[in-house]
């Protein structure tokens, strides 16, 4: 049971907040638009994902179970 | 807690809070512009926009509370519980604590909600969060009758450069959403700045993106 | 061999216990046809001429019932994914809440293809059969047909539902939605978003339409080759409809021909057909698939059969039957380049990585498709593929990419060419079909 990071591309606007909370995981591509890394999210980041999550201006990152 | 005949403490506290509360509430909005059109401010992260917006509306939320909380306690006014919430019903200049009442509870809605954003629906979310464009003009307008302090000096001069700034702001917002390249044409908007002769153009427009 | 039928179709009222027709031999896979093409010559097929043909509708009293029959034949999507179609409906049967909304896909987006568009002119009955009967066996009463804005064709239709109407034949009247002429119309997540009264645009997936679709219920959608073939197998079995096709791919098929000469035809053939038989004359190469699949050197297609089992690991698939031959005298990769503009703007401009990545594509491509293009024209073309796909709501940017990487493989010589200064095409004649009026606003997408 463990977490990974999606983004709706339709509402995602390319803010980029998410890669500067969380520049582990999350780069920017040369058009603003958010790169996830692929696999869960490693425990320790797990907060500062979140944070990402919830500070996203337009809702777009989401962080799903997966098996 | 201090008792001083004529014009209380609490009163006072009140009055100042008030005034801090508008000016909090002013930038809150600029900054929620701000976000929205993805703009900076200069020399900080995105980030930085977005948490001081955040951080900005939780002070503001705190100086209300105690601006309303000090309104109802002073017994020199009779503002009750249910005139906070409840627009109109107040003894006490009815009409201009009512807008403050509507003010507050579109505030409170903001707030619950964006306490919960992640929990909630986005579409929700952002149609609640729209009221925000009704609450500050309330606000303004419920802080110009209710207090002779706005009325005369730096006080009205403050309040009158918050109500442009918030103006200039929002038309600004206005005018980008007019602006805004349909949906239907933003991949043809930037087709039209890749072709060979255009690429110095796309490079200027800034990575074509729909904003 | 020959694509038309050579063997009486099949006679009224057989059912699938009463199979009296001639034993099956392995060899005579193309045998039977047409199928879903009228038996008589390219004329619309009445109702009354319908159940003259084929029978009355073989409703099973009950949702399930038919399943088993075509998980037994073995038919597979024919809109493009080639996905089981029994497994469809089983999930769609199998859920619990309200009724599914059931909607059988026209709008085939593609304009290289227009198999769908002969279907209902030519047999709607077929197709409104197969609504009727999928409906049933997953226990709907919602029932729609979805095809691309046609005034002529909308009025075909409606005269084909009155008479069924008029008849008492369908246990859920089929509503008629017309799609804008988009290519991504068609896509299964756009066309819940139009049927719902919304614009054509694709929704981000979870959760897909089998979850929350038309008006936020469970929505069925089939294709309506792959509907028109369900209304025959209720009639005639899965054996019948495997005597067609191969063992893996089983059944006949609508395919869209596209001849160097210039002719372009829809044919009934079976799954496992030559590709060499179905288009004779020469080519420089083969474009299988439509405007999301890829192209095939023609010396390599020629020897390929149209299925998935052959064309998969070459990185191509049948797709929804788009065979298009390009003449030796065009440049493939100008052709290349008209068409993945015409993608570019055809996308739904909902997400940033295709909004930005497939008009870069385009214009990377009309560069590479002119003389002496920039060094740096392939490396950015790959790493904006790279960019783009995957990383739409839909599979737009990700068929465009196969799209172009194919073309790059295909028509490598023609790159260096062109690096050298010159083409080999003698001819600057548009080959496949792209459509010139493009979306303006929201109003083009609904």
């Amino acid at each position: 049971m463990s977490k990974q990071l999606r983004v709706n591309p339709i509402d995602c606007s390319g803010h980029g907040v998410c890669a500067e909370l969380l520049p582990e995981l999350i780069t920017l591509d040369e058009w603003g638009y958010p790169l996830l890394h692929p696999g869960p999210v490693p425990r320790r980041l797990e907060r500062q994902a979140r944070r990402a999550v919830t500070d996203c201006p337009a809702l777009a990152l989401a962080l799903a179970e997966v098996r | 807690m201090t008792a001083i005949t004529g014009y209380t403490a609490l009163w006072y506290a009140s009055r100042a809070t008030g005034v801090v509360s508008l000016l909090l509430l002013s930038l809150v909005v600029m900054l929620g512009i701000l976000v929205n059109r993805q703009g900076r401010l200069p020399g900080l992260p995105s980030f930085a926009v977005t948490g001081l917006h955040r951080s900005l509306s939780l002070l503001a939320v705190l100086f209300i509370v105690v601006h309303v909380a000090t309104a109802v306690i002073d017994p020199y006014v009779s503002i009750g519980l249910a005139a906070v919430v409840i627009p109109f019903v107040s003894a006490y200049k009815p009409f201009w604590l009512g807008l403050g009442a509507v003010a507050l509870d579109l505030i409170a809605a903001l707030m619950v909600t964006s306490l919960l954003r992640g929990r909630i629906s986005r579409r929700f979310w952002r149609g609640i969060h729209w009221l925000a464009y009704a609450a500050w003009p309330m606000a303004l307008v419920h802080s110009f009758g209710s207090s002779p302090d706005l009325r005369s000096g730096g006080l009205r001069a403050l309040a009158i450069g918050c109500a442009l700034a918030v103006g200039a702001a929002g038309l600004w917002r206005l005018a980008s959403t007019t602006r805004q390249v349909p949906r239907a044409q933003r991949a043809a908007i930037t087709l039209e700045g890749s072709q060979p002769a255009g690429l110095a153009r796309q490079a200027r427009a800034g990575e074509g993106r729909a904003r | 061999m020959t694509h038309s039928a050579t063997l009486p179709p099949p006679g009224p009222g057989q059912g699938p216990a009463e199979d009296g027709r001639q034993p099956m031999s392995g060899r005579q896979l193309d045998g039977q046809l047409p199928r879903l093409m009228p038996a008589h010559g390219p004329a619309p097929v009445d109702l009354q001429g319908h159940l003259e043909r084929f029978g009355p509708l073989p409703y099973r009293g009950a949702p399930h019932r038919l399943i088993a029959e075509v998980e037994a034949a073995g038919l597979t999507g024919r809109g493009g994914a080639a996905f089981p179609t029994h497994r469809k409906l089983a999930a769609m049967a199998a859920g619990g809440g309200p009724a599914p909304v059931v909607v059988g896909n026209g709008a085939e987006g593609e304009p290289a293809s227009n198999k769908d568009k002969a279907l209902l002119w030519f047999s709607p009955h077929l197709v409104l059969d197969g609504l009727q009967l999928a409906a049933e066996a997953v226990g709907s009463v919602t029932v729609g047909l979805y095809f691309h804005r046609n005034p002529r064709l909308r009025a075909r239709l409606e005269v084909a539902i009155a008479e069924r109407a008029a008849a008492g034949l369908d246990a859920a009247r089929a509503e008629l939605i017309e799609a804008p002429p988009r290519f991504l119309a068609g896509e299964e997540s756009a066309l819940a978003s139009r049927v719902s009264g919304g614009l054509a645009l694709p929704r981000f997936k979870p959760p897909r339409a089998s979850q929350r679709g038309v008006a936020g219920r469970r929505t069925l959608v089939q294709n309506v080759e792959t509907l028109a073939h369900l209304a025959l197998i209720a009639r005639y079995g899965a054996a019948w409809f495997r005597s067609a096709g191969t063992p893996d791919e089983p059944g006949s098929m609508l395919a869209t021909l596209h001849h160097p000469d210039g002719r372009m035809g829809v044919v009934e053939t079976t799954l496992g057909a030559p590709i060499a038989d179905l288009l004779p004359q020469p080519a420089q190469a083969v474009l299988v698939g439509g405007y999301h699949g890829a192209w095939l050197p023609a010396d390599q297609a020629e020897l390929l059969p149209l299925a998935n089992a052959a064309l998969r690991p070459l990185g191509a698939a049948v797709g929804a039957g788009v065979l298009a031959a390009l003449p030796g005298d065009r440049c493939g990769l100008a052709e290349t380049a008209r068409v993945v503009r015409y993608l570019a703007l055809e996308s739904a401009g909902q997400c940033g990585p295709c909004f930005n990545g497939l008009p870069r594509m385009a214009g990377a491509l009309e560069e590479l498709a002119g003389p002496r293009p920039s060094p740096r024209v392939q490396a950015d073309l790959e790493r904006w593929s790279g960019l783009v796909a995957g990383r739409g709501a839909c599979h737009h940017p990700d068929g465009t990419v196969r799209l172009v990487r194919s073309a790059l493989r295909v028509f490598a010589a023609e790159i260096g060419c062109h690096a050298d200064g010159y083409c080999t095409g003698t001819s600057r004649q548009p080959f496949l079909p792209v459509p010139a009026e493009t979306a303006l606003d929201d109003q083009d997408w609904m």
